[in-house]
């Protein structure tokens, strides 16, 4: 019996999962059939992911064979889908339980503290959920205390990084409604600090015209698709036809695998999103739900996109200087002696436009291409460095990619070592 | 009926804006199913209405769907605002 509720219930984090949500439908009196639709879409959510990390695995195994064989060093793709769905399989129950304490943390700490904060980007707070529960686990903490320190953290997190950006959102709506939750904070933080050093706000963004044609990276599947079939025709190239049709695909064409192989990636990322978009569906409402009640005046914590509408030219400036980064700093890491980062278009698409959100508000233009170059740099040294920190994790050729992610990875790292 | 929230990634900003547009349907008395969801998936997704930011479902506009631009996703005013407008309540 107890084997059954340790093992095979708490220590399956797809029944653990859809057992939250089934106890949460149930509290909100909610009907028979939508609580049975909501637990079983919250475990295919679950199961959508590690499905998804197969698919991932496959692709990701052959393009670090390609890089290696091309360039003689590891090439590491930072794409918090891919990596969250590999750790699942072995951090699956400490991120469940830690996201959902985490959640629970930061109404109580909203509720207490001035930070009236209420995170609401369910991904980003699962992702960080992941991250802390990898970082600590390998640093050797586990069980309770393992939860009860990284739900903590946690919740800390979701009131601080959104109270650490406050005050240039109120500079970007014009308002104190709305706040920003997103695991991108220190990128942005630094675009607003760079932009106020460099720039001149009165010289908008605004006033530039910028073509609308980039709009199609938005989508999240072309995107992949596109970075990785750029990416893998790269490797493709280095690698030769001869080992590519020889060791990898079996005799099919070089350049047709390395297509496939891109798609085949953005299609294993569709997957986990499909699952997260599952997981999330029936547990956020339930969270903002019981905020609302339990903290009056509390400001939402919004995606990154929430700042887009404010400053659309600066959106477009911010990715182009943060993927420009990017670039460089691939030349530059292996010089450091770190493993190359590999720049993709999505962490530089999302977290570069908000940084140059941030950087026009404070600095202007200048402010926007200076803003998202250091989070450029940021989100490419960031990874390299963490790789260390996850442990086993860190030889899937995948990392995180946002700088939150970075930053509290490397310093929890640090911290256990000295405690642990 | 049923209306589709859309976003470029379809996780973030289109459920919050699920939430609201849920909040400003009840107000209106309007019944419907909301759902939200990434730029791609919208395009095989059939729906009776489609909202999202102007950026975002531009690039669904094909001349078949019908399409609701919404500034702030955030906003239950405007929400509410666009909703009556389009649904001609």
């Amino acid at each position: 019996m107890i084997n059954l509720i340790m093992k095979d219930i708490l220590g399956s984090p797809a029944i653990l999962v859809g057992l939250f949500a089934f106890i949460g439908l149930l509290l909100q009196k909610k009907p028979v059939a939508e609580t049975i639709s909501g637990t079983l879409k919250t475990v295919m959510g679950f199961i959508l992911l590690g499905a998804g990390a197969g698919v991932l695995i496959g692709s990701l195994d052959h393009f670090g064979a390609m890089f290696k064989e091309g360039f003689n060093v590891d090439g590491v793709i930072p794409n918090n889908e891919a990596i969250v769905a590999l750790a699942q399989q072995t951090f699956g129950t400490e991120t469940a339980l830690i996201m959902l304490f985490g959640m629970v943390a930061n109404i109580v700490f909203a509720r207490v503290t001035p930070f009236k904060y209420i995170f609401l980007t369910g991904h980003h707070t699962m992702f960080m959920a992941c991250l802390i529960s990898a970082v600590l686990v390998t640093a050797g903490v586990t069980g309770p205390i393992l939860i009860i320190i990284g739900s903590t953290i946690l919740g800390l997190l979701m009131v601080l990084m959104p109270a650490l950006l406050q005050p240039y959102m109120r500079k970007i709506t014009g308002s104190n409604d709305i706040a920003l939750g997103h695991f991108g904070s220190i990128g942005y933080f630094t675009a607003g600090v760079v932009g106020q050093l460099v720039g001149d706000k009165g010289k908008t963004t605004e006033e530039i015209r910028v073509p609308k044609s980039l709009g199609f990276l938005r989508d999240t599947s072309v995107a992949v698709s596109l970075t990785m079939a750029i990416m893998f025709f790269i490797v493709s190239f280095a690698a030769g036809p001869s080992y590519v049709e020889s060791e990898l695909s079996g005799g099919t064409n070089f350049l047709i695998f390395g297509l496939t192989e891109a798609i085949v990636f953005a299609a294993g990322v569709y997957i986990v999103l499909a699952g997260v978009r599952m997981i999330l569906a029936e547990i956020v409402p339930a969270f903002q739900g019981i905020a609302d009640k339990v903290v009056p005046n509390a400001k939402p914590a919004l995606d990154c996109p929430v700042v887009f509408p404010f400053a659309p030219n600066a959106v477009v400036i911010g990715f182009l200087f943060s993927f420009f980064a990017g670039i460089i700093c691939m030349f530059l890491l292996p010089i450091f002696g770190l493993k190359v980062i590999v720049p993709g278009l999505v962490p530089h698409f999302f977290t570069g436009a908000a940084a140059g959100v941030f950087g026009n508000a404070t600095g202007g233009r200048k402010g926007a291409m200076f803003g998202a170059f250091t989070n450029g740099i940021l989100i490419s040294f960031l990874p390299a460095l963490l790789l260390p920190v996850l442990g086993s994790l860190g030889f899937e050729n995948t990392t995180f990619g946002d700088s939150d992610f970075g930053i509290i990875g490397i310093l929890l790292g640090g911290f256990a070592k000295l405690f642990m | 009926m049923k209306i589709l929230v859309v976003c470029g990634n379809g996780l973030g900003s289109s459920f919050i804006a699920e939430m609201n547009v849920k909040k400003a349907l009840a107000e209106l008395g309007i019944e419907a199913t909301v759902s939200h969801t990434d730029l791609t998936t919208a395009k095989s997704e059939a729906a009776d209405y489609y909202i999202g930011t102007p950026e975002i479902v531009d690039l669904l506009e094909d001349g078949t769907r019908r399409i609701i631009r919404l500034v702030n996703l955030f906003n239950v005013a405007e929400i509410k605002k666009v909703l009556q407008q389009h649904l001609e309540v």
